[in-house]
């Protein structure tokens, strides 16, 4: 059975002209990290904060272990769900010191296992030196890790992550992410966490759930999400991509001006339709007969990006090993090196290239 | 039942604010009574010539407070000198004496039977010092009472802003003269102003000072109207006219403080990098320091002390009696401070916590709530004797209606400290109000979200979370207003009832009979009082987040 489970769940802040989250359902197991993944205004931190009990929802159920916390005249207080929360700021309490803010919700142990618990949790996140020392005494990334160890010390059933990162230099970023990464791995705890940096949402989480609007648009393993994407809007949020129009022919093939594509998804011939190609399925080679012409490079360290002019005018763009280096101007052709296909129908690419 | 919430939720904002806006609204419906002789006499003699007295006091005490407080804040935070780090936070001390000590300790300083001009005239120098007792008399000692608030202000500004772009166009080539007038001043301005409507506002308020001069402004005759012609309807008219000047101020305050930027707080201002001055202006701007301290603060406060021991002297005969007498007041202006800052703690405690609850429940008017929460914290920019004026007519008011209600004859609240409370509670609401806001904003919602996510019941969060955080601010904001209200003369001096004469009315008293020696001891007693709120205005705070 599902440790968390959402079921249909709507949010309507007041005053709000639109509601923050609209018939969402989702489920997370045991052990498992679950990514709210999107961009601001989407309904992540809504989410989370309905699963700590910041928020009730206006419909819908939000269950936690197989009990409903929001059983009306019954609702659970979020002091007795057994949740862990980092927030973006920490939340460390100023006026303690680390150790105190990690003993802070221990209350229920004696004095000698609170204290054991407290050194085992500043080992865990490698701060054994600064039980004495105060929140501002302390680096960012430190305080984060401070704000893990108390979210994590009492043991909650699940840890819910705000944006946890965000605050941090891009840098210290990318450390922490791992270093988070192995601790929850470690520990075996079920995690939420939302970011809106799909990048941090592929690395840390088994499943990621990409919202828009409030709406899920889809919840998927990180590779899914990035390699078949089931909206537009999915497949432009979580990486680059290029749409190109595309035609059914009689061949059951669909034809592009960069080549052909099977017709995985069984589309009806002659709907107007787009292929998405992401940067590392399109592979450019230099060719004098050429119809398509390298307009600018960008070079990123691994690899190179270069943006393609096709004799209709459409760009595309390819990523190539950083070895390969064309000058700008150069005649090339594309090959494509895609396993799947993702097609969508022309009409609903509009709000993602507005 | 929807329309019902809001007005039980915004009831406790009401309540503050009925008690502290009350002194005003008296003020202001005084005009539905009809209008007596003593006004039309007042109206018609004094008017004019306090306008003008006060004009002239607004501007020159304006300009000077600015000059030295702008110069003085532009050497101390761009230049290297000696005595800079001293002559940075020593500035600040004038704030310390109250503005009436520093007006009598010049006048027995500088008047022609003083010290000084006795000296001169011994050593035959034939310099002769223009007369203390005149209007360039009270502007010198005004500006240098309360040139700190711009100075504060203007080296805040210069601080925050100011050294970065200094930087940048030093770096363009630019003399340091022409960035104070091309970058430094006009990024700083709104700050600056900021400061210049404090000073302005507390002169207008200043009671003391300007009838130890024997210079009319608008508090001298309103206590005139009320203690010598005996016409308190009169003073309350004639008040509502200040009331409309210090609106004026309060409107050009609001303007200049919803012009102030700040640099955003996560990132620590650039280090400070100054320029060390050479040759004679090293020297000058270290001695202009030295003088503007010397007159400000050092002198008077040598002066003070020397009084007060020649106060020791003359009484040794009857020694005891006037450490009892001493002793005595002390108790009392400390009985009154105490009382007082625990009602404005209490009742800025209910104002803060109101506010917040109102501003969740009804998040559609926030405006209103703002609005309500500014009205209640309103009395700071009225002067206390309008305030005097005020609480002892709402006093009379209710007394009269309670007597007549109930049947009974004498008074209940006339006579007694009740007024005083209220004038007081007006005026110093805002201290308590601002240090336990500053306080409470430190708790970030995060803050108590994560002690409730780690188990903690409301009460458990109220006790470990927020009663801790809030404490310091909570005690500040108690010890504001205890000096402020042990250094308050007006409202003490026109409300109080026989026999709760306080050290700052004795003051009063002795100064107008001309015994500064007597004044001497008591005034140096509220100097030192008054240094608590310097230094806790300099020094750093605790937490940083």
């Amino acid at each position: 059975m599902a440790l968390i489970q959402l079921a249909n769940v709507t949010k309507r802040y007041p005053h709000a002209n639109m509601a923050a989250v609209t018939d969402v359902s989702f489920s997370v197991e045991r052990g498992k990290v679950l990514a709210l993944l999107g961009p601001s205004g989407s309904g992540k931190t809504t989410l989370l904060r309905l699963i700590a009990g910041f928020e009730s929802p206006d419909s819908g159920t939000v269950l936690l272990g197989g009990l409903n916390m929001n059983v009306p005249g019954k609702v659970v207080p979020t002091e007795n769900r057994k949740v862990g929360m980092v927030f973006q700021d920490g939340g460390l309490f100023p006026h303690l010191t680390v150790h105190q803010n990690i003993a802070f919700g221990l209350h229920s142990l004696g004095k000698l296992e609170r204290d054991k618990k407290v050194s085992e949790m500043l080992h865990l996140v490698s701060l054994s030196r600064f039980g004495t020392t105060y929140p501002h005494e302390l680096s960012g990334g430190q305080q984060q890790r401070v704000a893990l160890a108390r979210a994590l010390a009492p043991n909650p059933i699940v840890l819910l992550l705000d944006e946890p990162f965000s605050s941090l230099d891009p840098d210290m970023r990318t450390r922490m992410r791992e270093e988070v990464h192995t601790i929850l791995r470690g520990v075996g705890i079920t995690a939420i966490l939302v970011t809106h940096d799909h990048e941090e949402a592929f690395a840390m989480a088994d499943q990621v759930a990409v919202l828009n609007s409030g709406r899920l648009e889809q919840l998927d393993t990180p590779e899914m999400v990035y390699h078949l994407p089931q909206t537009p809007f999915v497949a432009d949020f979580v990486g680059s991509a290029d749409f190109i129009k595309g035609e059914i022919k009689s061949d059951g093939a669909i034809h592009t001006e960069i080549g052909c594509f099977q017709n995985q998804q069984n589309r009806d011939q002659g709907a107007d339709i787009v292929v998405m190609v992401r940067p590392d399925d399109v592979h450019l080679v230099p060719d004098l007969d050429g119809s398509a012409t390298i307009i600018s490079k960008q070079f990123r360290g691994s690899e190179n990006l270069y943006e393609i002019s096709l004799a209709s005018g459409q760009i595309v763009h390819s990523s190539e090993n950083s070895l390969a280096v064309y000058t700008v101007g150069t005649k090339v052709r594309i090959e494509l090196t895609a396993t799947h296909t993702v097609v969508f129908r022309e009409d609903t690419l509009t709000n993602v290239l507005a | 039942m929807r329309r019902l919430i809001p007005l039980v939720t915004d009831a406790p904002l009401y309540l503050v604010v009925s008690i502290t806006a009350a002194p005003l609204l008296v003020i202001l419906f005084s005009w539905w009574t009809p209008v007596d002789d003593i006004f039309i006499h007042l109206f018609k003699t004094g008017l004019s010539e306090v306008m003008i007295n006060t004009m002239w006091l607004l501007l020159g005490v304006g300009i000077g407070t600015t000059v030295l407080g702008v110069s003085l804040a532009w050497f101390t935070t761009t230049f290297d000198f000696p005595g800079r780090s001293f002559f940075d936070w020593a500035l600040v001390l004038p704030l310390a004496i109250p503005t009436y000590v520093l007006a009598f300790v010049s006048l027995s300083l500088f008047d022609r039977t003083g010290p000084i001009q006795q000296f001169l005239w011994e050593q035959g120098s034939g310099v002769i010092l223009p007369p203390i007792r005149s209007t360039g008399g009270i502007i010198w000692v005004m500006t240098l009472a309360l040139y700190p608030y711009v100075y504060l202000f203007a080296r805040n500004g210069f601080q925050t802003q100011g050294v970065r772009a200094n930087e940048v166009a030093r770096s363009l080539g630019k003399h340091p003269m022409v960035t104070l007038f091309k970058i430094t001043l006009p990024m700083s301005r709104p700050m600056i102003i900021s400061g210049l409507m404090l000073v302005l506002m507390e002169t207008l308020s200043d009671f003391g000072a300007v009838s130890i001069f024997n210079y009319d402004t608008f508090t001298t005759t309103i206590y005139k109207a009320w203690f010598s012609l005996f016409s308190l309807n009169a003073a309350a008219k004639f008040s509502s006219f200040l009331v409309l000047l210090v609106f004026c101020l309060v409107f050009l305050e609001e303007a200049a403080r919803r012009r102030r930027r700040y640099t955003p707080a996560d990132k620590p201002p650039a280090p400070v990098v100054r320029t060390a001055l050479t040759g004679i202006p090293r020297i000058g701007v270290a001695i202009y320091c030295i003088i503007i301290l010397l007159f400000a603060f050092i002198i008077p406060v040598v002066e003070l002390f020397n009084k007060a021991s020649m106060g020791f002297d003359s009484f040794r005969g009857g020694r005891s009696a006037f450490d009892l007498r001493y002793l005595g007041l002390l108790n009392r202006s400390i009985l009154l401070a105490t009382m007082a800052a625990l009602l404005t703690t209490g009742l800025g405690l209910l104002l803060v916590y109101s506010e917040r609850i109102s501003a969740q429940l009804a998040a559609d008017a926030p405006l209103k709530t703002s609005l309500l929460v500014r009205f209640a914290t309103l009395g700071y920019a009225l002067p206390g004797t309008i305030l005097a004026v005020g609480g002892i007519m709402l006093v009379t008011f209710i007394d009269h209606r309670l007597t007549n209600g109930l049947g009974i004859t004498g008074s209940l609240m006339t006579g007694t400290i009740s007024a005083m409370m209220l004038g007081y509670l007006s005026r110093f609401i805002v201290l308590s109000y601002n240090s336990i806001n500053v306080a409470m904003v430190r708790i970030t919602p995060h803050i108590s979200e994560a002690a409730r996510s780690l188990g903690a019941t409301p009460l458990r969060i109220m006790r470990k979370i927020q009663i801790p955080l809030v404490r310091g601010g909570i005690f500040s904001g108690a010890l504001l207003v205890f000096v402020d209200v042990m250094k308050e003369m007006p409202i003490t001096l026109m409300t109080r009832p026989f026999g709760w004469d306080t050290l700052a009315v004795q003051i009063f008293q002795f100064t107008s009979e001309g015994s500064w020696e007597q004044a001497a001891l008591p005034s140096l007693t509220l100097v030192f009082l008054g240094l608590i709120p310097v230094i806790l205005l300099t020094r750093p705070t605790r937490f940083r987040h």
